[in-house]
Order: structure tokens, then C-alpha cells, then sequence
């Protein structure tokens, strides 16, 4: 459900900053349904990649053999990034905060001494601020959704509206987190994330209770279409290609 | 002008204890072969440089070869987490690993800036992070021309960097292509450089994407086909996927590290 609520909000001939795992997913089913021309960009240097089945990492063969260009990483970031040409960037988390901050560095405060160690920033901070938009693909428990993450290592909208244009951020920051069991939106007057969507067979109690702040119900909340057969059909195939 | 040399002569002439290293090559190219070469030959006090360190730093980690580590991703891409650089991050083993901390685009622009013969890069980077707050290898700079606040981050010149790539000719010019990363900047930054290659033939024969580095520009080339295992050679070979997913039950307990290390690595000695 997850990967399909996300392959929906993909759209028409969107440039997309494609991570491995759920975004690529999501952006290879969108590209195979509703979005055939979506232009998917891989930080390993690929523009416009057109993978025949779900690449393994980033720089997986098939996203170099099937792309319009194959780039240095200097130019990803550089020419492609910083400039503001890429419209969604798809990012996951390990805690997001009520705010829409990224955490994929550590657990517990103090850096030098931490709980748990994990992979770090990796391309996440300029995506987060150069994108347009940004959508965080993440799985929902108390644990990852924090009133405030340990570390920031993407800057989603700080501690209210109004900090991403302090800092002169160009993006939107995230518009849009997509998990397991919803979708949460922004609120345009505080940019606190509230809960827009429950997906089908969820209740606000379980979301809520997969959240560690007090988390805000929009009063339109609506519930995610179940899957229609193309889109099952279309992951299914996309997942046994090899 | 590049000698073409045996790996094991190569990375005895040009990796010292206590030199700054990068093994670069972004999922592609990887300079497996070379990292446990390094292993091998017990170089201490490393400080290692990369975008992405995976599998074959979390090797060189593991075997205390290294006192710190720069980089931007430490991950086992597509399976999860290095224990290796966990182990040594969070319990100081087999000894303490400082760390250095960047994204992607502050090291890329690094290597950029050690390549380009310039102090520092700049870019826009890191605002709103906490990243600078414990990097003291980030600052600020104002643009002398808007007033822009901009990041600027040092250039990054490795002592040595060792990349891997698909050919040399015998006179030691290296053709690579496909996913080329930043391993052409990393040579370019470093004092000595060594490239490893899948063969080495009499002439090379022009390949579309293609990146050149003339022999005047690479210290040494050693031939070592399937140097990249388990990452790939455009061209030569696939990316061993499985292997990823077996890194993980060797990294995780420092027992079964342990017999790898002596079984793969100490025991094993390279061809030629």
C-alpha cells in the first residue's frame, strides 16, 4: 500500500531524485502505470534511467544501461541538484520529527557517544533543500516519529513555517509522508504534519498511536482508494522481473 | 608515466602507515581486491577517505587498519548496516575510528577542489543541518559578489588513491566508463595514485562515455581481473548481489569477522 500510495503522487514528466529500496519502487510503478514519461534520476549518475526490472542499488548496471546520460557524481550534485531542475526528491528516514526533519545519522544526542550508529547524510541535505518538493517514504512506529529528531541531517521546516525561508531553502521542503499507514501533510499555517489520509483498514487510533507527539487529524481525512488491479498487476511484475 | 607493476608491489610502494587513503568507485568499480591487499600488508593509522564506504572499508575497519574515516554514507547499500564501522564508531573496536562527516555534495565538491588545484569548494550545502556543528571541516563564506551565505569545505588530496577500472594499455593509459562516480577527480587530487584493472591490452579500443587517464597522470596499474568483486566492471562482469547479503553474516559478530579475515585474507596470497 505504501509503495503505491507513493507511486501516486508521483506525476506526468516529473524529474525525480530516486534512493533505493521503497522511492525507487514507488517511481519505477509510477513510471509503468499512470506516469510512463517520469524522469528518474539516480545519484549514481544516471538521468532518465528506464530499469526493465527493480534495480538492486543505486548503481545498479541496468539504471546506466537503460539511461538517457551517464554523469559523473560531481555533475549529479552540481549541475542537475543545486540548480533547482529536479522537481520531487524521495527521501526515507530513520526518525522524522513533527516537522518534517531527517534524521539518518544517529540515535541518542550526544554524536560522539551514540546509541545506535547509522549510515549518515549521504546525498539527503541538498535534495531536501534544492527539490521543489520533497516526499519521505518511511515505515510508522513511536520510535521513528519523534516530537523532535536526535540529529538533523535533511532540514525539513525546522521548528515551524517560515524557518526553510530563513535560511533561504529554494524547495518546498517535505509536502508529503507517505508510510504505512497514511499520509500526513504539512499544515499550511504552522507546517506541523497532520494526518490527511488513512490508508484502507486503518484507524486514526492506530495512527495515532504509531506516533510519538500528539499528532494532529485533518477534519477532510480521507481514506487511500485500495489498489486497483493494474497497479497490483504492475508491481507484481515489477517485483518478478529480473 | 605509470609503471605497470603486481598489486601486491604496488600498494607496498604506495600506501604508508599513517597516509590518507581513497578507495573510491560509486557501486561500480569498486577496488575490492586492492582494500585487502591493503589488509594484508597490516597498514595502521590510516586515515580513509570515501563518499560510500561499504563493504571494503568496513574490511579494512574491522582489521584496524584505519584511525579515521571521512565520508558522507556508511552503509551496506541495499542490506543495511557496516558492523565493522558500527563496532568501531560505537565501541571503539578492534580500535577507536574518528570520524569526519559530510553529504554527498560536500565531498563530491572536495575531490572537485583536490583535483582543480584549489584550496576549498563552495556550494550550497548543509543549511539547516547539524552537520556543521560537529565538522569543523564546514564553514561559511560569503559570496563577494550577491552576499550569499555559501558553504565551503576543504579540498580533499588523498596521499594515495586506488580506484579499479577496465583497461590500460602496456603503456599504462586507463580506459573506464559506465558509472564513473568521482573516481577520476580522486586520482586527480591525490600524490600517487594506482589504478587496478580488469586487463591490460596492447591498444586500447575507443568505448562510448568513456574517461582517459593519460599514464602521465596514475603512479601505477596492476592487473587484477575481477578486482571489483562484488561490486562489477561494466563489461566484464555483474554486480554479485548475493555477496552483499552474505557480508552481512560475516560483519556482524567480530568472531566470524575474524575467520574471514584469516581465512580470505591472511592466508590467501594474490596472483603474481
Amino acid at each position: 500500500m505504501m509503495s503505491v500510495a507513493a507511486a501516486r503522487a508521483l506525476s506526468g514528466g516529473q524529474r525525480v531524485f530516486v534512493g533505493i529500496g521503497l522511492p525507487s519502487t514507488a517511481a519505477n510503478l509510477a513510471r509503468r502505470t499512470h506516469a510512463g514519461d517520469l524522469v528518474l534520476i539516480y545519484e549514481s549518475g544516471t538521468l532518465g534511467s528506464k530499469p526493465t526490472r527493480l534495480p538492486a542499488s543505486i548503481g545498479d548496471g541496468i539504471l546506466a544501461d537503460t539511461a538517457d546520460a551517464v554523469i559523473s557524481v560531481p555533475e549529479v550534485f552540481n549541475y542537475w541538484l543545486q540548480p533547482g531542475r529536479i522537481d520531487v526528491g524521495f527521501l526515507g528516514a530513520a526518525q522524522l520529527d513533527k516537522f518534517g526533519n531527517i534524521n539518518t545519522t544517529v540515535i541518542g544526542t550526544d554524536y560522539a557517544d551514540p546509541k545506535v550508529r547509522l549510515p549518515g547524510a549521504g546525498g539527503a541535505p541538498e535534495i531536501a533543500a534544492n527539490c521543489h518538493e520533497v516526499y519521505v517514504v518511511v515505515r510508522q512506529s513511536k520510535r521513528s516519529f519523534v516530537e523532535q529528531v536526535d540529529f538533523i541531517t535533511s532540514f525539513g521546516h525546522g521548528r515551524g513555517k517560515g524557518d526553510r525561508e530563513k535560511l533561504g531553502l529554494p524547495g518546498a521542503g517535505p509536502t508529503l509522508v507517505i508510510t504505512d499507514l497514511g499520509v500526513m501533510r504539512p499544515d499550511p499555517d504552522t507546517a506541523e504534519l497532520v494526518l490527511t489520509q488513512i490508508h484502507e483498514g486503518v484507524t486514526v487510533e492506530q495512527v495515532k498511536e504509531a506516533t510519538g507527539w500528539d499528532l494532529k487529524v485533518a477534519p477532510d481525512l480521507t481514506t487511500t482508494p485500495a489498489p486497483t488491479e493494474a497497479e497490483l498487476t504492475a508491481l507484481r511484475e515489477l517485483k518478478a522481473a529480473k | 608515466m605509470a609503471e605497470i607493476t603486481s598489486l601486491r608491489d604496488a600498494v607496498a610502494q604506495l600506501v604508508h602507515d599513517g597516509d590518507t587513503v581513497a578507495l573510491e568507485g560509486f557501486t561500480h568499480l569498486i577496488p575490492h581486491a586492492a582494500g585487502q591487499e591493503i589488509i594484508r600488508q597490516r597498514r595502521r593509522d590510516l586515515t580513509l577517505v570515501r563518499m560510500t564506504p561499504d563493504i571494503v572499508y568496513d574490511q579494512l575497519i574491522g582489521a584496524g587498519c584505519a584511525k579515521k574515516l571521512i565520508f558522507s554514507w556508511g552503509g551496506n547499500p541495499g542490506v543495511g548496516s557496516l558492523h565493522r564501522f558500527r563496532d568501531a564508531v560505537q565501541n571503539s573496536w578492534p580500535v577507536p575510528l574518528e570520524i569526519e562527516e559530510h553529504s554527498h555534495a560536500g565531498m563530491a565538491n572536495r575531490y572537485v577542489a583536490g583535483a582543480s588545484g584549489l584550496p576549498f569548494a563552495v556550494l550550497r550545502g548543509y543549511r539547516g543541518t547539524d552537520l556543521p556543528k560537529h565538522t569543523d571541516t564546514i564553514k561559511t563564506i560569503t559570496c563577494p559578489f550577491t552576499g550569499e551565505e555559501l558553504a565551503a569545505v576543504p579540498a580533499i588530496n588523498p596521499d594515495v588513491s586506488i580506484i579499479h577500472a577496465q583497461r590500460a594499455d602496456r603503456a599504462g593509459n586507463v580506459q573506464m566508463w559506465g558509472l564513473v562516480g568521482v573516481q577520476k577527480e580522486a586520482v586527480l587530487a591525490a600524490r600517487r595514485s594506482l589504478v587496478t584493472v580488469e586487463e591490460v591490452v596492447d591498444e586500447l579500443t575507443p568505448v562510448p562515455g568513456q574517461v582517459i587517464l593519460p599514464t602521465w597522470a596514475v603512479t601505477a596499474v596492476a592487473e587484477v581481473p575481477g578486482g571489483a568483486h562484488p561490486s562489477y566492471a561494466s563489461g566484464y562482469s555483474e554486480r554479485d548481489n548475493e555477496y552483499y547479503a552474505y557480508w552481512d553474516s560475516i560483519g556482524r559478530e567480530r568472531d566470524s569477522f575474524q575467520r574471514w579475515l584469516e581465512e580470505k585474507v591472511f592466508t590467501t596470497e594474490v596472483a603474481q
